[in-house]
């Protein structure tokens, strides 16, 4: 019964919203999915409050929309059949756009660049995907680096997949995995108190560019992300969020 | 081992509070899932006892299906097919209204349709198990259908389906740890969230194996207890 | 075993062609990880079975034996198992135990290292605690006086265990065995959780990639096939079980 009022309550708001139009639409909550297990870009302090790149980007740009937003947490796997759900309204959870993704939802204007890099312990003598030959490789399934994995090493190497990048970093400390195939941000981020490891070869660039997504065909609030992003670049909030995270230019 | 106990502790510092309320909701789960599974296990028993052919057949495919799939993929099967199903069935209708079903019910949902299929077949044990010379003797009394029922069977039923239910629910308690899959904060969700902060996970996962076993153990009391009571009076046990 | 590997290439290929004009573009790259992760979900089925089932009747018969402290392990061990879930169980193994890393475990590390056998020992230690139980009910529900008899008779205990009680313990408690056997298999989907690419592991990497429903109805129809099959040799045993006049 109460979830029957919820979504009376639910569609009361919504009918509100597209009745008040543009004027209405400034109030309207957006609410942003984030994966918060992908320090330092989204990840959970030991309040459980979300934190990262990814959420001060969002709320960047709901500031700088003048909007009303809400950061939810959503594991991986689920996140895009969150968003065709309409649990939420947006993704900023580092999602790569891909046309696998493009047939699902659609993308923002890209928020920063991602290149993979292989990690492995110091002296461990591999020199780069070639070396990876025989050996184990993780990655974190359903990312860039998992698919790169496994159509490029999957042949020669034993691939293995983890529900999250952490449960990856374990094993590879474990010393269950030789090397790692992962995003450089967060494997930069994790290599500053791990001096046992190292990047390995050279970095792997695949035009992997990472951007807010929105459900499909939702132009309205895809335009309302790009315009607030073309604004925090150019009066330098985005500068100050990305010197927070990175020594160096990550857009 | 203060190492240990520090991580455990109280606080802001520790993560006791926060298996604390993973503890909470994991019981949520399982009162919840209880109910829900209760009901459709009824309803699902007089579908299996019914005297057309078609709910029989149901029933079966329905009971089939439940305990040849694993759990794990019956309720990823719920948490991203109910919600699907209910989006295109709004969107048929021309609704495009935003339909958002929280990760929690879902759980529910899925624990409880494992639970009544096999709560149904315990309910049509309980329901033979009545002698059927007890119900003759309530017609011969004049007893309508329904009091027959109410009267005679449903008070009985209760003491033979106990100890099944007992099992179940132990089962239930069990397979809520599932729900720390599709991200519902429980008992194991936040012991995995205390251990990839820490990266002590030994210390989170033996202190969540530790407080199912205190969740289990004391259920275990609780049924021996239910079962001294439903067989109060009963002949020869 | 060259045996085995034809016959998995073959269903590979075989099966594959079948499906391919079902659904072109989801079979052409995801059939053959259907099949992979089909035969890892057998394999650790019939591999923890075999050890596992030697095992619970040893558990079993610690349980009935005299031995106060034989009985209160093989208590311990099946109160444990039992009160916590299969998943806890895993994790506390794989990510829990693993954490300690070759250093922390020293000989049995290799056994920890590979997910695979972390997940095959789980599901060992898992199935032996409940199937002791079982089988405990079995050996009890064998009546007393044969038991007097065949020491009157000058019966050892071993030879009483091995010609009188176990198989009658056995015939009784089979269908009872036959549930388990089959909550094994439905529990095995588990061990996608610790890297292991059996069937649920394979469904959930090609879900991740396609994000199609699909693939859940596919694995459900592998898990049916699965657990028909299983219902299907079980009983076969059971009827092979059966004394002539019962």
């Amino acid at each position: 019964m109460r979830m029957l009022k919820q979504l009376m309550f639910a569609s009361l708001v919504v009918a509100g919203a597209i009745a008040a139009g543009p004027a209405g639409a400034q109030q309207k909550t957006i609410t942003i999915a984030t994966e918060g297990a992908y320090p330092p870009f989204n990840a959970k302090d030991s309040t459980g409050a979300l934190i990262g790149f990814d959420v001060d980007i969002a709320k960047a740009l709901c500031e700088e929309m003048k909007a009303k937003c809400e950061i939810v947490a959503q594991d991986w796997d689920g996140i895009i059949p969150g968003l065709e759900a309409k649990k939420y309204d947006a993704i900023s959870a580092s999602m790569s756009i891909t046309d696998e993704r493009k047939q699902k939802v659609d993308f923002t204007n890209p928020y920063y660049s991602n290149y993979l890099r292989i990690l492995a312990k110091k002296g461990s003598g591999i020199t780069g995907p070639d070396g990876l030959k025989g050996k184990t490789v993780g990655a974190q399934r359903s990312t860039v680096a998992a698919t790169y994995s496994e159509d490029k090493l999957g042949r020669t190497s034993t691939v293995k997949l983890y529900d999250t990048q952490t449960a990856a970093y374990s094993d590879l400390e474990a010393g269950r995995l030789d090397a790692l195939v992962s995003d450089v941000y967060p494997a930069y981020d994790w290599l500053k108190d791990k001096p046992e490891y190292e990047f390995v070869g050279e970095k792997i660039d695949l035009n992997d560019k990472i951007g807010i997504a929105v459900r499909k065909g939702d132009t309205e609030l895809q335009s309302a992300f790009n315009k607030a992003l073309k604004a925090i670049r150019d009066n330098g909030t985005y500068g100050k969020l990305n010197a927070k995270y990175f020594p160096f230019d990550i857009f | 081992m203060t190492g240990a106990l520090g991580l455990l502790s109280f606080g802001d510092g520790g993560w006791g509070d926060e298996l604390l309320r993973g503890t909470l909701v994991t019981l949520q789960l399982a009162v919840c899932a209880l109910a829900l599974g209760l009901s459709l296990g009824l309803l699902l028993s007089a579908m299996k006892l019914s005297k057309h052919r078609l709910p029989r057949y149901i029933g079966d495919l329905y009971i089939a299906f439940i305990r040849a799939t694993p759990e794990f993929l019956i309720l990823l099967l719920f948490y991203f097919g109910i919600e699907r199903a209910v989006q295109a069935v709004l969107v048929a209708v021309g609704l495009d209204v935003a339909f958002e079903m929280p990760r929690f019910l879902a759980a529910v949902i899925g624990l409880a349709a494992i639970f009544s299929a096999y709560a149904a077949e315990v309910f049509r044990g309980a329901y033979m198990a009545v002698p059927n010379g007890q119900i003759e003797a309530a017609i011969a009394c004049g007893m309508s259908d329904w009091q027959t029922f109410n009267r005679v069977r449903l008070p009985q039923m209760w003491r033979f389906a106990i100890p099944g239910l007992g099992n179940l629910w132990m089962v239930l308690l069990k397979d809520t740890s599932l729900a720390a899959v599709i991200a519902v904060d429980d008992l194991l969700r936040q012991a995995k969230i205390g251990s990839e902060s820490t990266r002590a996970p030994l210390t989170f996962y033996l202190a969540a194996g530790a407080i199912y076993l205190v969740l289990t153990g004391v259920s275990d009391l609780a049924r021996n207890g239910l079962e001294r009571r439903a067989r109060r009076g009963m002949a020869g046990v | 075993m060259d045996f085995y590997f034809d016959a998995k290439i073959w269903a590979s290929d075989t099966v594959c062609a079948a499906l391919r004009p079902v659904s072109p573009t989801l079979f052409a790259t995801s059939c053959g990880r259907f099949i992979d992760g089909f035969f890892v979900s057998i394999e650790l089925l019939v591999i923890a079975t075999l050890i596992g089932f030697p095992l619970a009747i040893g558990l079993a018969l610690a349980r009935t034996s005299r031995s106060s402290i034989l009985s209160a392990l093989s208590y311990s061990y099946s109160y444990v198992f039992r009160g916590t879930p299969l998943l806890v169980q895993l994790w506390i193994f794989y990510y829990g135990f693993g954490a300690l890393g070759a250093s922390g475990l020293g000989l049995l590390w290799p056994l920890f290292r590979d997910a695979y056998s972390v997940g095959l020992i789980v599901l060992t230690i898992n199935t032996s605690a409940y199937s002791a139980e079982i089988i405990r009910g079995g050996i009890v529900n064998v009546p007393n006086g044969q038991l007097e008899a065949a020491v009157a008779s000058g019966m050892s205990w071993w030879t009483t265990m091995r010609r009188i009680v176990l198989p009658q313990a056995l015939r009784i408690a089979w269908p009872a065995y036959s549930n388990e056997v089959l909550l094994l298999l439905k529990g095995s989907a588990l061990v996608s959780t610790i890297t292991v690419l059996d069937l649920m592991g394979q469904t959930r990497t090609i879900f991740a990639r396609s994000y199609s429903l699909d693939i859940f109805v596919y694995a459900v129809i592998l898990y049916l096939i699965l657990s028909g099959g299983l219902t299907v040799l079980l009983r076969w045993i059971e009827m092979r079980m059966r004394l002539p006049g019962y």
